[in-house]
C-alpha cells in the first residue's frame, strides 16, 4: 500500500499535463480524476507538435506487435512497460455477415481474442498498471462488471502487483471465476455496478491504492485510443468511413475518436469525417435516450439487462459519447434482449466469432442499422467486437440448441443424420435416437 | 435538522480536510446553502452559473441518487446521510 509520491518524467515521454475537459485547468501528472473547480474530467495532453516530428508509419511498424507499438502516444514515462502482448487482434474482412446485411465493405475488430483476458479491456489495464507502477503503488484496484476485473486481476499478477477488485455480486459465473483464478481479493457488492462504482470512490482515496477507472481513469482511458490507432494501420494507414462500438460509460467511444483524431493531427493518416455509431441495450441505454431526445445532460436508469458488462445507468462518459455520435453524423440505437442474443448468434454463424452481449449488442445494433438504411452499403464499415462469449454462457443457454445424442452404432448416427436434416434440432433436441 | 454530509477529496480544503460533516436543511437546496455558510466558496464549486449542479456530480440521499429522486428539491430528513461523488469511468 504505497501511496504514489512522485513522478519521474522521461525525457522521451510525450505527455506534459493532466488537463480538464470542461474548462481547461491544468495539473500534475499525478493519481487524479477530477477538476478541482469543476469537476470535469482529467484528460492527458500531449506535446503533438513533439510526436509529428518523431512518429512516423516506419516507426510504428518497428515497434512490438502489440498496443506498445503506439507508445509515443500513451501516458507512460517508462521504457519498462507491462506488455502480456495486449493489442493488435485482427481486423477480418467480413463476407457472410456482409452479405446478410447487405453492407459491401464491413470488417470486424475482433478484440473477443485480446491478451490476455479476452476483452478489449487489456488495453486500458496494460497502460493503467504500466502508469500505476511508474508513479508508485504496489495495490492497484477497480470497479468492474466483469472484464475490467480479469483484466486488471491478470496483468496485476503478471506484474507482481496487489489487487483488490469490486464487482456487482450477481455477475455471470465465467466473469467471477475469471478474476478468482489469478488470486485476487475479490469484493463481490450486492448492488449494481452504479453502486459499486460509488463504494469504489469512498474507498479510493482512503487505503491508498490505484483504481485503474478512478484515480488512474485519466491514464486508463487512453489505452482505448489503441483501438482506433490500430484499425487505421490495418486498413492500410486510412480511416473507415463509419464504426459501430457499445456504450456502456461511453469512454471506449470517444477516445477511438480521438486515437483517429491523432493520426490526423501528426500526419499519420489523411482527414476524413468518421461517422460514430453507438450500440446500448434497452435495459440500460441512458445514452441513446439523451441522443434520440436531443439533450446534452444524461438522466441515469436502473440497469436491467443480460448486458452486463454495458449495464451502466450512469455513464461518466455519457454526455461525450452523445456529441460524438451527433457531430460525426452518425447514430445511437438501443436493441431488446432477445435481439442482443440473436445477434451473438448471428456473428457466430457467419463469421465464427463467439462474442458476449456486448458484442451481440454491438451486431444487433449494426443490424438495425443497416435495415433502417442508415450505414451507406459502400461505406467501409468497422464494427468493434469488445469481448469473449464464453465468460457470458448463461445468455445464450436454452437458444443455441443442444447435441444429438447417440450410440457408438453407425446406424444410430445415420438415422440422427437423417432427422437433424428433416427436423427443426430445436423441436428434436431431447429425442434419443 | 442535522444531517450527516460526505465530502470528496476535492472540497476537503473548504472543510478543514474534514471527510464527513454536520450539517442542516430541509432540502438538498437549503443543505447546500448551509453548507456555504459554514464553508464559504463550496457552493461555487458544487453549482454552476445558474445555480444548478453541476452536471459531472453525483449527490445521493441515504445510497439513492437525487435524480431518480426530487433533484435539489429533494427533502431532507434527521439522520440522512448525504454523499457528493465526482463522476468516475466504467468497465
Amino acid at each position: 500500500m504505497t501511496q504514489a509520491t512522485t513522478t519521474q518524467q522521461a525525457t522521451t515521454a510525450n505527455f506534459t499535463a493532466l488537463k480538464c475537459k470542461e474548462c481547461g485547468a491544468e495539473y500534475e501528472l499525478k493519481a487524479s480524476h477530477v477538476c478541482e473547480v469543476c469537476f470535469g474530467p482529467l484528460e492527458v495532453k500531449y506535446d503533438y507538435n513533439k510526436l509529428r516530428l518523431t512518429v512516423t508509419r516506419e516507426t510504428i511498424q518497428a515497434g512490438p506487435n502489440s498496443i506498445w507499438r503506439y507508445r509515443p502516444f500513451l501516458p507512460v514515462a517508462t521504457d519498462n512497460v507491462i506488455d502480456v502482448g495486449t493489442g493488435m487482434t485482427p481486423l477480418l474482412r467480413s463476407q457472410r455477415l456482409a452479405r446478410r446485411l447487405g453492407l459491401k465493405k464491413l470488417y470486424i475488430k475482433n478484440d473477443a481474442i485480446n491478451m490476455p483476458t479476452l476483452s478489449f479491456k487489456d488495453r486500458v489495464v496494460s497502460v493503467a498498471l504500466t502508469r500505476a507502477r511508474e508513479l508508485g503503488f504496489s495495490t492497484v484496484s477497480c470497479a468492474s462488471t466483469g472484464n475490467l476485473a480479469n483484466s486488471t486481476a491478470a496483468i496485476a499478477a503478471h506484474a507482481g502487483l496487489d489487487c483488490c477488485v469490486f464487482i456487482p455480486a450477481d455477475l455471470e459465473f465465467g466473469k467471477i471465476l475469471g478474476s478468482l483464478i489469478y488470486s485476487p481479493t475479490l469484493m463481490a457488492v450486492k448492488g449494481n455496478y452504479d453502486q459499486v462504482n460509488r463504494l469504489c470512490s469512498e474507498v479510493a482515496n482512503t487505503h491508498g491504492w490505484g483504481f485503474v477507472n478512478i484515480n488512474l481513469r485519466p491514464y486508463y482511458s487512453e489505452g482505448s485510443k489503441t483501438l482506433g490507432y490500430e484499425v487505421a494501420e490495418q486498413l492500410g494507414w486510412e480511416l473507415p468511413d463509419h464504426i459501430v462500438a457499445p456504450l456502456a460509460s461511453g469512454s471506449l467511444f470517444t477516445k477511438i475518436y480521438k486515437g483517429f483524431q491523432e493520426f490526423v493531427q501528426v500526419g499519420l493518416v489523411e482527414s476524413k469525417n468518421v461517422r460514430f455509431s453507438g450500440a446500448q441495450a434497452e435495459g440500460c441505454s441512458p445514452i441513446e435516450e439523451a441522443f434520440r431526445e436531443g439533450r446534452d445532460f444524461i438522466k441515469p436508469v436502473k440497469p436491467n439487462t443480460i448486458a452486463k458488462s454495458l449495464a451502466i445507468g450512469n455513464p461518466a462518459d455519457g454526455v461525450y459519447a452523445v456529441d460524438t455520435a451527433k457531430k460525426t453524423g452518425g447514430h445511437i440505437e438501443a436493441v431488446t434482449d432477445a435481439e442482443i442474443i440473436e445477434g451473438i448468434k448471428l456473428l457466430a454463424e457467419t463469421e465464427g466469432i463467439f462474442t458476449e452481449t456486448a458484442g451481440g449488442t454491438t451486431v444487433a445494433v449494426l443490424k438495425k442499422l443497416a435495415e433502417a438504411g442508415k450505414i451507406d452499403p459502400d461505406e467501409t464499415t468497422v464494427v468493434y467486437i469488445t469481448g469473449n462469449g464464453l465468460k457470458t454462457q448463461e445468455a445464450v443457454q436454452g437458444y443455441i440448441g443442444e447435441p444429438l445424442t447417440i450410440d457408438a452404432k453407425i446406424d444410430s448416427f445415420e438415422r440422427a443424420l437423417e432427422r437433424s436434416r428433416t427436423l427443426d434440432r430445436l423441436e428434436w433436441q431431447q429425442v434419443l435416437v | 435538522m442535522p444531517v450527516k454530509v460526505l465530502v470528496p477529496t476535492p472540497l476537503q480544503k473548504f472543510t478543514n480536510n474534514q471527510a464527513t460533516l454536520e450539517c442542516s436543511g430541509n432540502s438538498i437546496a437549503e443543505l447546500l446553502d448551509s453548507l456555504e455558510h459554514s464553508c464559504p466558496g463550496i457552493k461555487s464549486r458544487l453549482c454552476d452559473e445558474q445555480g444548478q449542479l453541476r452536471r459531472f456530480l453525483n449527490v445521493y440521499v441515504n445510497s439513492e441518487d437525487i435524480r431518480f429522486l426530487d433533484g435539489a428539491g429533494t427533502s431532507l430528513k434527521d439522520g440522512d446521510e448525504v454523499s457528493i461523488v465526482p463522476a468516475v469511468a466504467g468497465g
